[in-house]
């Protein structure tokens, strides 16, 4: 019988109730090629400390719950392996610029409140009848907001902005995909309304094109094209508002 | 299970020196550091106006600045940082512009950003023409 | 939600790197290593008649205050925005600093080439 493979976990603790300051605390675990972080963390909660506190659900990488930092990178734990990051130490932390609750759970209500104010939903242009029947689409205007579609929610792509990092107050990559998405189906008629965020210093205006919230996303959205194709679209607005007053947002 | 909930306390870390944090913040601030070389090469150029303004005499003073090898190696590092802005530039060129289709088929972004780079080669030998013939 | 006024310096920005991207690099080369050392092109090329004879034709004024105009537009846009990265706020000061610099390149460069006349 083998001995078991072992590897270091090192998971960055919060309890507000017995520290004021986060403190690193570390793990010996048995891993398998096959197990994933998640598993890793799993396992410590299991058999070493039940009071690791951390979210998962679907350890399949659709829910978006389990994001966390792994050795200084924004990852999903359920689909980053131990056995690419052996020989170890792994650091685990919560997700970066957010504050942390307690261990590796983050508070995710302001996100959550930007995610509602996009009018995240088909605004018709103009009234429709059910005899009318359905929406149809090419799969050229279908492609424009597919991958933005996409969006698991598990904000990644926060912690890879540095921008968000530094104004928590920006709408952000994730929620201006969704605002893309929703701008860039044909079937959707409520760009003007959207566009009061798109063109506040909160929206478009406070990303400064580093692109790694691209680079994070496990889904491949490219909340990066989202939100600088807006700024086109923003400046579009504020140029030539002045000439359609019918079509010109506030 | 009785128990109170534990009062939320939640901890906000600090983004101070976050740039040095992942080789993609460094590449990303040395990118937005090429700004201080276009910064200064405009200055440069504005001096010589200024000069050039004022006269024969102050024009070949700016000249013979030019040719100190402080100025050289000034250039040597506009030279550098201009390559990295373009570089850059045109890696970015493709976000700010919505999903491209040609006969139904998802355009490649790659192809914008070798576009830019063919319109510089092409606006490069243009200048470098435009100079050979001024000086005949 | 208040609208942003980015879009001018962001528009102005955008202008600037694209310059900067397309010309830039050869600009530098011609102004400040070939001409002055001689390598590839005479260091006549930028002689005084010359230069003077360009910058008083409306093409070469256009050209040059165009690029001097917008590549400093370009950098203090970007200027400001990495004084923002490393923490410090773009206010007021921050902005008159940036901004009020690329205004002062920009008529400085106006002011200079139509002094050098027709």
């Amino acid at each position: 019988m083998s001995e078991a493979k072992m590897i270091e976990i090192q998971v960055l603790r919060y309890r507000p109730e017995q520290e004021d300051e986060p403190v690193w605390q570390s793990y010996s675990v048995p891993f398998t090629d096959d197990m994933s972080v998640l598993q890793g963390l799993q396992y410590i909660k299991d058999e070493i400390d039940g009071t690791l506190s951390f979210r998962w659900s679907c350890r399949m990488a659709i829910c978006g719950s389990c994001g966390m930092m792994v050795n200084g990178k924004p990852h999903l734990s359920c689909q980053t392996f131990l056995r690419d990051l052996a020989p170890g130490p792994v650091r685990i932390e919560a997700l970066a610029h957010f504050p942390i609750e307690r261990d590796l759970v983050v508070s995710v209500e302001p996100f959550v409140k930007k995610l509602e104010s996009v009018k995240p939903y088909i605004i018709p242009k103009e009234p429709r009848t059910l005899e009318q029947g359905e929406y149809l689409q090419t799969p050229e205007q279908l492609a424009q907001f597919e991958q933005f579609s996409s969006c698991i929610n598990c904000m990644l792509c926060y912690s890879a902005c540095p921008q968000f990092g530094l104004d928590p107050d920006f709408v952000g990559p994730g929620v201006l995909a969704l605002l893309h998405r929703y701008n860039a189906d044909s079937r959707d008629g409520g760009q003007a309304q959207r566009m009061e965020i798109v063109n506040s210093q909160e929206g478009v205006w406070s990303c400064t094109a580093v692109g790694y919230c691209s680079e994070v996303c496990p889904k491949h959205v490219d909340p990066a094209n989202a939100v600088n194709q807006n700024k086109v679209n923003s400046a579009k607005d504020y140029f030539l508002r002045f000439l359609s007053p019918k079509g010109a947002s506030k | 299970m009785n128990q109170k909930t534990a009062a939320r306390r939640p901890y906000v870390r600090s983004m101070q020196g976050w740039w040095r944090r992942d080789p993609f913040f460094m590449v990303y601030m040395a990118r937005e550091l090429t700004a201080f070389a276009v910064l200064a090469y405009s200055i440069v150029l504005v001096v010589g106006v200024m000069r050039l303004a004022q006269g024969e005499a102050a024009w070949n003073g700016w000249l013979a600045a030019l040719q100190s090898p402080w100025s050289l190696l000034l250039h040597l590092v506009f030279l550098l940082s201009f390559v990295i802005h373009a570089k850059s530039w045109f890696e970015i060129m493709p976000k700010t512009m919505p999903l491209m289709f040609v006969g139904g088929q998802r355009m490649n972004p790659a192809i914008i950003t070798w576009t830019g780079w063919g319109a510089t080669i092409a606006a490069s030998v243009a200048l470098f023409a435009l100079a050979l013939w001024g000086q005949s | 939600m208040k609208r942003s006024n980015s879009p001018i310096f962001w528009a102005l920005f955008g202008a600037g790197g694209m310059l900067a991207a397309l010309f830039g690099t050869m600009l530098v080369f011609i102004t400040g290593i070939a001409v002055p050392f001689g390598w590839t092109l005479s260091p006549d090329l930028m002689n005084y008649a010359r230069m003077h004879a360009f910058a008083q034709n409306w093409i070469g004024k256009g050209f040059i205050f165009v690029i001097v105009a917008l590549f400093a537009w370009h950098a203090m846009h970007r200027i400001l925005c990495s004084l923002h990265d490393i923490g410090i706020h773009k206010g007021l000061l921050a902005k008159l600093c940036c901004y009020g610099g690329a205004m002062l390149i920009t008529l400085i460069a106006a002011v200079k080439l139509l002094a050098i006349g027709f």
